[in-house]
């Protein structure tokens, strides 16, 4: 039970570290990096909670494909070393205020609330489990969110290809 | 509550600060890249949430773990369009600065 609070806790300060960092670097490639390592500890959370196959699929559908997107698209619109003109005092502050406002307000709601953890044992998952739910069609099923996510990644793939075309000389 | 060890609430307060460093990202940063990655934590803020949910209050049902992988999908789809849009502004404007690209039609 020791290791696996010390892992949540490197896990849980990695994250907040790295996303204070990837917001606040000036350099936009250290921010992605940052970004980067952001997922990665979000998806060691996931081993925690021993979802193997979510955690698989953060790390290479987010840290690998949505990564790897966002760095080619700043390769392809800034210069490497161009450092970001640093933002007003002024809009820092207000941000920095109500954001700080926002967790407490959060954190205190959390805090005060009392959850009732379930004591039912923990469902073994599978891939068996997970692609019979996933393509399920009775109670427990979940074909309907499967479909329509299908035609959301084809209709997106669509949009980004028109989007990004070159337009033709006219 | 001591399921793991850990009680729920550290996940939930892990995931706030990781949002509202996000809403921060989004408030001050004038990059649209950077914006977009502000967007992202925030989404992955929010899948923690799913996920702990779904182990800590109902560990014999699946929603929150679906979920999540449908957040997950929606967030490639869009990643994917956004930088589209991206780099069509910049062809247009040379240039990905929230402030500089103020026009709609070209």
């Amino acid at each position: 039970m020791e290791s696996n609070k010390l892992m949540f806790i490197l896990f849980g300060a990695m994250i907040i570290v790295f996303s204070i960092l990837s917001v606040t670097s000036r350099r936009i490639l250290r921010a992605a990096v940052y970004l980067l390592l952001v997922l990665i500890s979000t998806s060691g959370l996931y081993f925690m909670l021993n979802y193997q196959f979510l955690a698989a699929v953060q790390l290479t559908l987010y840290a690998g494909g949505i990564v790897v997107l966002i760095i080619f698209s700043i390769l392809l619109t800034s210069h490497i070393n161009e450092r970001m003109e640093s933002i007003g005092w002024k809009k820092a502050a207000f941000s920095a205020i109500s954001v700080i406002i926002g967790i407490i307000l959060c954190c205190t709601t959390i805090l005060q609330f009392r959850f009732n953890a379930s004591t039912i044992a923990a469902k073994e998952i599978n891939m068996g489990v997970i692609g019979r739910e996933l393509l399920g069609y009775s109670q427990n099923g979940y074909a309907l969110p499967f479909e329509v996510i299908s035609i959301l990644l084809l209709a997106a793939m669509v949009a980004a290809i028109v989007v990004a075309k070159k337009e033709k000389a006219s | 509550m001591l399921n793991y060890g850990i009680p729920l609430q550290y996940f939930l307060i892990v995931a706030t600060i990781m949002f509202f460093v996000g809403v921060y990202g989004f408030l001050t940063r004038k990059n649209l890249i950077t914006i977009l990655m502000s967007i992202e934590l925030m989404l992955n803020s929010v899948n923690i949430n799913f996920v702990a949910f779904n182990k800590y209050l109902y560990p014999d049902k699946l929603q929150g773990h679906f979920f999540a992988l449908i957040v997950v999908a929606v967030a490639a789809a869009e990643a994917a369009v956004a930088i589209a849009i991206i780099i069509n502004i910049y062809r247009r404007f040379s240039n990905i600065n929230v402030e500089e690209v103020n026009e709609m039609k070209y």
